[in-house]
């Protein structure tokens, strides 16, 4: 642990997971460093949500190791309200709290958690709305807002954490079409802008405009990983092919 | 029926008021055995799911009466067994343990369905802004839960507001009790059951009413 690089945010080692008997992630190793903005592929059922889910362990880790900024996520004793604040999550289905106005939405965890006062928190979560184009709704509940606007005030809800990692779980997968173009626009804004993302996700287009790395996972495995040219463009692997084919 | 009613109304409604102040008393124990023992019925921890299934099992497998008896006379009996000498519940501790033990396992199982009918995404949105798991329940979950409980937990106060009459078999002085001994001296039991039997129903109607309103009100803005 001591001997790592300050630039590696995020070290997986051998990380194993199972529901009972079936297992999901059978030997996952893969290093992410600051700043790099890695997309997750893979046919449905391969592991890609799990993975990400075990990032932050709302996931219990069968085996292996997780390390966040030299935090070992696996280890029992690990604080991991701690390492929550620091890995923001962005979910398929934004899971907004609907009895909160989305004022309320972004301000409860730096309210709650760190203890901001709420003159501080509630300038802050303004700022943040205003970036995801939203300010005007800061009074509004989300059942009343659209799945775009739902998406961009849980990505605002998570920065307002200020994390330095952002975890993407399918976040345009559950919205119309002519929605997704205004989340894809946050989210690279936000890659831009130098944060470590990780991105499960099916849009091709973004992973080749955006990403620094792609991985393409299948059963378990990560099956082949490189630049967004090597993976999608020149694929090497018959189960990449196979699924690129399916998908483009 | 009239005369009774006029000769008898401060026996009356002095029971009412302690019918009343039973039910809202245990009630309120009531929705705190509920909650606890209701979140102990849903966390991840084996010992409390158990402990949670053995209160609820236990007092919904035996009857209110039963119970009743068992904490006026079964309970004192044991204590002074083990020496503390003389020791008694009054009828109204004893009832309103009773009532309030009983309520609280149908409030336990009130908050467990409400709690899982929470989204679990509600729990994980929560969890990884790094609320502990208590903050996520007290913050994001309960809010939500109790929201979609209210229809059960009113009809939870009707059944045990009506549940009180059982204990005048313990002597609480509650209305069914009064109604006794009003009956016992001038034997016009059509009157006397007539007259309680309509109070019960004034206040059960009136109380279910305001609830309602309660109800809308809470729901209001908050449409999903």
């Amino acid at each position: 642990m001591s001997e790592m690089n300050a630039d590696e945010k995020i070290v997986v080692k051998n990380l194993k997971k199972r529901f009972g008997k079936l297992e999901v992630l059978k030997d996952i190793n893969t290093v992410v460093t600051t700043g790099e903005v890695v997309v997750l592929l893979g046919p449905s059922g391969s592991g890609k949500s799990t993975f990400l889910r075990c990032l932050n362990r709302l996931e219990d880790i069968t085996s292996g190791d997780v390390y966040i900024d030299g935090i070992n996520v696996a280890d029992k004793h690990t604080n991991l309200n701690e390492v929550r604040q620091k890995v923001g999550m962005v979910f398929q289905h934004f899971n907004l709290f609907p009895h909160k106005t989305v004022l309320d939405n972004i301000t409860l965890a730096p309210i709650k958690v760190k203890k901001m006062p709420k003159e501080a928190a509630e300038k802050k979560a303004m700022e943040l709305l205003k970036r995801v184009g939203l300010d005007s709704k800061a009074q509004v509940y989300p059942p009343q807002l659209s799945g775009g606007q739902k998406q961009r005030v849980a990505i605002a809800r998570a920065l307002a954490m200020e994390p330095d990692i952002m975890l993407f779980d399918e976040p345009t997968s559950a919205l119309d079409p002519e929605m997704v173009g205004e989340v894809l626009e946050v989210m690279k804004e936000l890659a831009r802008g130098g944060m470590t993302m990780i991105c499960v996700t099916h849009e091709i287009g973004f992973a080749r405009e955006v990403a620094s790395r792609v991985i393409f996972m299948d059963g378990g495995y990560i099956v082949e990983e490189g630049t967004p040219d090597e993976v999608i463009l020149n694929p090497k692997e018959p189960r990449t092919i196979d699924f690129l084919n399916k998908v483009l | 029926m009239k005369d009774i009613f006029l000769n008898n109304w401060e026996m009356l409604f002095e029971a009412l008021g302690y019918t009343l102040l039973l039910t809202f008393f245990s009630l309120v124990c009531a929705f705190i055995i509920g909650l606890i023992f209701g979140i102990m019925s849903v966390v991840k921890v084996r010992v409390l799911n158990i402990i949670s299934t053995v209160y609820v099992d236990a007092i919904r497998g035996v009857p209110l009466i039963v119970l009743a008896y068992f904490t006026y006379f079964g309970i004192p009996m044991f204590i002074r067994s083990l020496g503390v000498s003389g020791f008694r519940l009054d009828a109204l501790t004893a009832g309103t343990i009773a009532l309030s033990l009983n309520a609280g396992a149908y409030m336990a199982e009130i908050f467990r369905a409400g709690i899982q009918s929470v989204d679990v995404g509600q729990m994980e949105a929560a969890r990884s802004l790094g609320l502990t798991y208590g903050g996520a329940m007290r913050y994001i979950v309960l809010p939500q839960a109790i929201r979609t409980m209210i229809p059960s937990i009113i009809n939870q106060f009707i059944i045990s507001l009506k549940d009180t009459s059982i204990l005048s078999v313990i002597g609480f002085p509650e209305l069914t009790k009064a109604g006794n001994i009003i009956a016992a001296v001038n034997f016009d039991t059509f009157s006397v059951w007539g007259i309680v039997a309509l109070m019960y129903m004034v206040v059960i109607v009136t109380l279910s009413r305001v609830a309602k309103m309660i109800e809308r009100k809470v729901n209001v803005g908050n449409e999903r």
